[in-house]
Formats: C-alpha cells, structure tokens, sequence
C-alpha cells in the first residue's frame, strides 16, 4: 500500500499515475506525441490546407448521423422510402440528423475536390509523397463508391433511375458486361435485392475500408511530413534540438488554427441545413421525392452534382463503351500524377507560365464539365464537352512536356512566413 | 440492357428540351410563416382534396399543433370518416375503383409540393379550361390530359381557353395557348380563387416537410452561436500563434 502511495506522489498525482500505468501498457502518450503534439508541421500552411482537417469533420458526422439514420430506416423496397419520410416526420430530431447526412455527402465532395485541388496546386504528391497521395485517392475512390450505393437507399425515383443508369455503365465492358451487371444487382433490375446489398456496402463495408484508409493516409502523412505552399522540405534545416526551424507542433498551433476552420464551415454547413436543405435541387432531387418507381423514368435523369464532371464526359462520346472508358480513365488519371509531373519544383509559386495556364484551364473545364453534366445533353452543351474534355484530358497527357520544358523558378531553402 | 440504356438516353434529351418549352409557371407566392393561411389551407384540403387524395405520411394531430389547432376543433371541423387524431391522412377510396374511374390512381399529395414545386401546384390549380372532348369536360394547360376533374370548378367557374396558331419551320400549323376567357362563373371573384389556391397550395408545401417550421425558426440561434464560438477560436489562435516567428 505504501509504495503504491509512493508512486503516487512521484508521479505528480493521481491523473499521471493513470497515465504512467496506461503507458507501461499501450504507447498512448507516445501516439499522442508522434502523431500531434510533437508532429512538426510547416508554419505557412495557408487556406488550402484547413480541407483535410475539414475532411475528418465530415467523416465523423457522416459515422454519427449515419447510425442514428440506421436505427429508423428499413432497407427494403416496400419501406425504405416511407421510412424515411418517417424518419422526417416522426423520430424526434430525425429531420436534423437525415439533413446533416445529405449535406454532409455533399459537403464531403467539396472539401474532399479542394483538398485535392490543394494537392495539385502545391505538388503535394511529388516525391516523397506518391503514397501519401494514392491513399488519398483510395479514399477518393472509396467516398464515390460510398455515395453510389447511399443514393440508392431513400429509394425515390431518381434513386432508382440514377442507380440504373450508372450499374448500366458495367454493361459496356465487352463480353462480361451484362453477366457483371447482373452480379452487382443480384437480379435482373434494380430490386429489393439490390437495395439491400447497396444497404450492406453502404453502412459497413465501405465505411471500414474509408476508416482504415484515413489511419493509412494520416501514417503516410505523418512519416513523410507534411507538404506547404512553398514546396519546400522543412526536414531539411533542423535546429539543433532536430527539429525543423520551419516547424511548428501540430498541436496546439494547428489544433487551434483548424478549429477556427471548423467554426466557418459549420456556419456555412448549418446554413444549408436550415435554410436550403435541397439546394435547389442540387443536393436532394425533386425527383427523389416520389417512390421509385420501375415503369416511369424523371424527366431529366442526371448523377447527383459531385459525379456530373465524369457524367459530361461519358455523354460528349458517342460510342457508349468508349464513352464509360474515357469517364473511368478520368477518374484513374489523378493516380499517376506523381510520375506525369516531371516538374523540378513543387509548389505553384515557382512553377513556370506553361503550368500556371495549364491548370487554371484544367479547373476551368473541371466546373464546366460539372455544370453540363447537370444539363441535358443539347447538341451545343454536347460540343461545349467535348472541347472542356479535352481540355481535363490535356491536362494529364501532356504533363510530361509541359513540366519539363517550362521555365521555373529558384526555390528558397526556407519557407516564406510573415508573422502576424 | 445496354440498348434499352442506350434509348433511355436517346429519350431523356428530347423529353428535357421539350419540358423546357412547356407552360408558364407563375409563383405561388406562398409562405409556410402565415399560420392564417395554413389553417384555410388545411380547411381546403380536407374538403376538396382529401377525398380522392391521400396524405398518407400526414398525421392530424401533428397538423394540428403545428397549425394551432385545439383537438376538439381538429375533431369538429377537419376530421370526417372516423379517424383517431394520431392517425395519418388515408382515405377509404380503394385504388382498383379510382383506376377504374379514372384511369389513374390519384396520386398521394404528402410530398407533391417537393416534387413538383410549389409554382407548379399553384398554376396547375388556376389552369383548367372547358374541353367538351374530355371525359371530365375539362383540360389543364399545365398537365395537358390529366384525369383530373376541374374539382373546384364551382368556386373558380369553368374558364374557356384562347389559342392562337401558327406556322413552323416544317410548315406545320402550330396552336399555343394564349390567355384564358371567363367562362361561366363560379362562386368567387378571380382575386379569391388565387387566394383559395395560395393557402391550399401553401398547406401542401406544409405537408411537404412540416419540420420546415422548426427548421428555420432553430437555425438563427444555431447560426448565432458558431459565430460568436469561431470568434473566440480565432482569438484563440492569434494568442497561441504569437509565439511563431
């Protein structure tokens, strides 16, 4: 009894006593120190890089709201849709928690398309950093297949034709395409069977995956370091206590700085949720509130906003195969970024003018492809896609030239930061 | 399968080009805030709707307390076939009869107003025209050939419809509608058949989403308190951020 008194007291309370005991057990203040509050992130970490923390947000929202959607909604044909209309009416609160899941699918996309976009600005997937960002791409990956199969769960009609048109798309694949269309909907249409078996993959299968994927993602981040506007390896000046002189710990300045992120997306986030929760259209359908039905097609069937730049480049071909070819190579060329930039530098800021051209024409063409897959395919939005998609595709293809040959600039050995 | 796709895609274009092109919509100019409003608009329903229609995701005393309405007064006035007031607006009308009578089932209204939009309720209620070729007698530019029958007729009055023709490029003649003519009149002036239609068109979109009341009156305060937390958060962050050179 008195030794353990003892220890106690050396330990400075009975708080670090805990601590001391958990420590001879699981490595949690080594965890906490490695990964947060000894984690030396660069200090000119800007705008673009509150996204990622953003990202996490959205994940634990979408985990959250999405069990308590799960306790009210019955995945079969005959009740899903009445279920979650009782899900909006009846279950205490269910409105606000059905709203946060279907803005926060939506919000998902936008954070998750500018923390890409972020990557693309400052060549945060240029060595050493090729896995850090194909776990980033899984996880891309992983968010749409999540958002396919959650469309097809409130099982209204653009649910139902939404979910045809795109388990359609396996149908062109040459030679298995209809026997695969098949095995993805265990029936010969979308049915019960295909509701339940999307229900399935969207609440735990895809889930698991994203979860280990983020864990993936934050390791590889953490080993290599993080990125920052100037492209500079802050490893490479270290003070004499070995750690970077442009370092800072993540915790407490970014912990600090990315709550205020926090803050203003909630604002924008709750602003949607209480006043425009359909967005007009965008983020819930007005097709969606009727019952699927088999035997009547919407007027306009279009995927919802965050599909519709690969949706416009599957419409601008005419051969439907090479159609869903070019649509999955879109999607798959972000992938190989790391090896078709052969830029000397990283970050934007000491690109030359040929980049700098390029990539405002890229994220031109990604929005406007977006904006016409909402539209319906007239033969003047037809052209006006097939111009931006070759646009996203030059983008790509001729990275290697481009990088090469454009005139960079002389990066610092440091980053540049001005106290405020 | 890939050909059936490839004709739903061949059908969608035409199909959206021609919705593009269909009648004017004019605005309902409703508002879900006006509890007057909403309480003719439930009146209207219950008598001239709730017949055929069903609101089946609807329960009446949630109707009621959202719309200040006493049970005893929800029970006199807006109950008729012997429902419990915790029950949903079903109707007794069996579906095989109506697709007999009708050739359709009467669609249920409980989320009409977020499928089709309130503009689209409120004109399409304005809009029936006299059409002795139809089986009702009437027709509705918004929905041309609907199986529904002109069910306030007596309060608006049968309208007669102006055409004017033209001549396409192909050189076919062409008839578009043009503007409605009284007809034999009804009950109410124009000015409060509009009305009439506003509040019934404005107690759909209600039961739409009737959480919509809450929803708008919780999202000031929400809004309010993550300002003034992000406030404090950056002034947090400036402190903390002092110390970085």
């Amino acid at each position: 009894m008195s030794s353990t008194s003892q220890t106690v007291k050396a330990g400075g309370g009975r708080l670090a006593a805990l601590t001391a005991w958990i420590d001879a057990r699981f490595p949690m203040t080594k965890l906490w120190k490695e990964q947060v509050s000894e984690y030396y992130a660069p200090k000119n970490m800007n705008f673009w890089y509150f996204f990622g923390s953003l990202a996490m947000l959205v994940l634990v929202i979408q985990i959250l709201t999405g069990i308590f959607l799960t306790m009210n909604y019955k995945p079969s044909a005959a009740e899903a849709f009445g279920s979650v209309e009782y899900i909006m009416r009846d279950v205490n609160w269910g409105w606000l928690i059905r709203y946060m899941h279907s803005t926060g699918a939506s919000a998902f996309f936008i954070v998750v398309y500018l923390h890409m976009f972020r990557g693309l600005l400052y060549g945060s997937y240029q060595k050493p950093r090729e896995l850090l960002w194909i776990f980033g791409m899984l996880i891309y990956f992983a968010l749409m297949g999540e958002a396919f199969f959650g469309y097809l769960l409130p099982w209204g009609n653009m649910s139902y034709w939404g979910a045809q048109v795109i388990v359609s798309l396996f149908g062109a694949i040459p030679y298995v395409g209809d026997s695969l269309m098949e095995w993805i909907r265990g029936d010969f249409y979308i049915s019960d069977v295909t509701l339940n078996r999307f229900f399935a993959l969207h609440v735990v299968a895809l889930p698991i995956a994203l979860i280990f994927l983020v864990i993936a993602h934050l390791m590889a981040l953490h080993e290599v370091g993080s990125n920052n506007p100037d492209g500079v390896e802050i490893k490479k000046v270290k003070g004499p206590d070995g750690i970077p002189l442009d370092g800072i710990a993540f915790h407490p300045y970014y912990t600090v700085k990315d709550i205020v992120g926090v803050g203003v997306f909630l604002i924008a986030f709750c602003l949607i949720i209480f006043y425009a929760p359909t967005m007009g259209g965008y983020f819930l359908e007005r097709a969606n509130f009727e019952p699927a039905n088999a035997l009547q097609t919407p007027p306009h069937i279009a995927p919802v906003w965050y599909f519709t730049p690969f949706y416009a480049i599957l419409r601008s071909v005419p051969s439907k195969p090479m159609g869903a070819a070019l649509m999955g190579i879109a999607v798959l060329l972000f992938v190989f970024l790391p090896w078709l930039d052969r830029g000397k530098v990283k970050s934007i800021r000491y690109r030359g003018p040929i980049f700098k051209f390029f990539i405002i024409a890229f994220a031109i063409s990604f929005l406007a492809l977006g904006y016409l897959g909402t539209q319906p395919a007239t033969p003047t939005y037809t052209t006006a896609a097939r111009v931006f998609a070759v646009v996203y595709f030059a983008f790509f293809l001729l990275m290697p030239w481009y990088t090469s040959i454009d005139k960079t600039k002389p990066v610092p050995t440091r980053v540049t930061y001005h106290a405020h | 399968m890939r050909t059936k796709l490839l004709v739903l895609i061949a059908a969608i274009a035409p199909v959206a080009a021609f919705a593009a092109g269909e009648a004017h919509l004019e605005r309902a100019g409703n508002d879900v805030g006006n509890r007057a409003s909403l309480q003719r608009g439930a009146r209207n329903f219950v008598n001239y709707c709730l017949g055929c229609h069903s609101a089946k995701y609807m329960r009446y005393n949630r109707m009621a307390a959202d719309l200040g309405i006493s049970e005893p007064q929800l029970i006199e006035n807006l109950m008729f076939t012997g429902e419990r007031p915790h029950d949903t607006m079903r109707i007794g009308m069996n579906p095989d009869d109506a697709k007999r009578w009708f050739g359709v089932v009467p669609p249920d209204l409980s989320l009409i107003a977020r499928a089709r939009g309130t503009d689209y309720l409120y004109t399409f209620l304005r809009s029936f025209y006299a059409d002795p070729a139809r089986p009702t007698g009437v027709n509705n530019i918004v929905l041309p050939g609907t199986a529904m029958p002109h069910v306030l007729w007596e309060l608006q009055g049968v309208q007669e419809a102006v055409w004017e023709g033209s001549v396409d490029a192909a050189g076919n003649a062409q008839k578009h509608f043009k503007e409605f003519k009284p007809g034999a009149p009804g009950k109410m002036s124009p000015e409060e058949y509009d009305q009439f239609v506003r509040d019934t068109v404005n107690f759909l979109d209600y039961i739409g989403e009737p959480a919509q009341l809450q929803r708008t009156r919780l999202g000031f305060p929400v809004i309010a308190f993550l300002a003034f937390f992000s406030l404090l958060a950056y002034a947090l962050k400036k402190e903390y951020w002092k110390d970085v050179k």
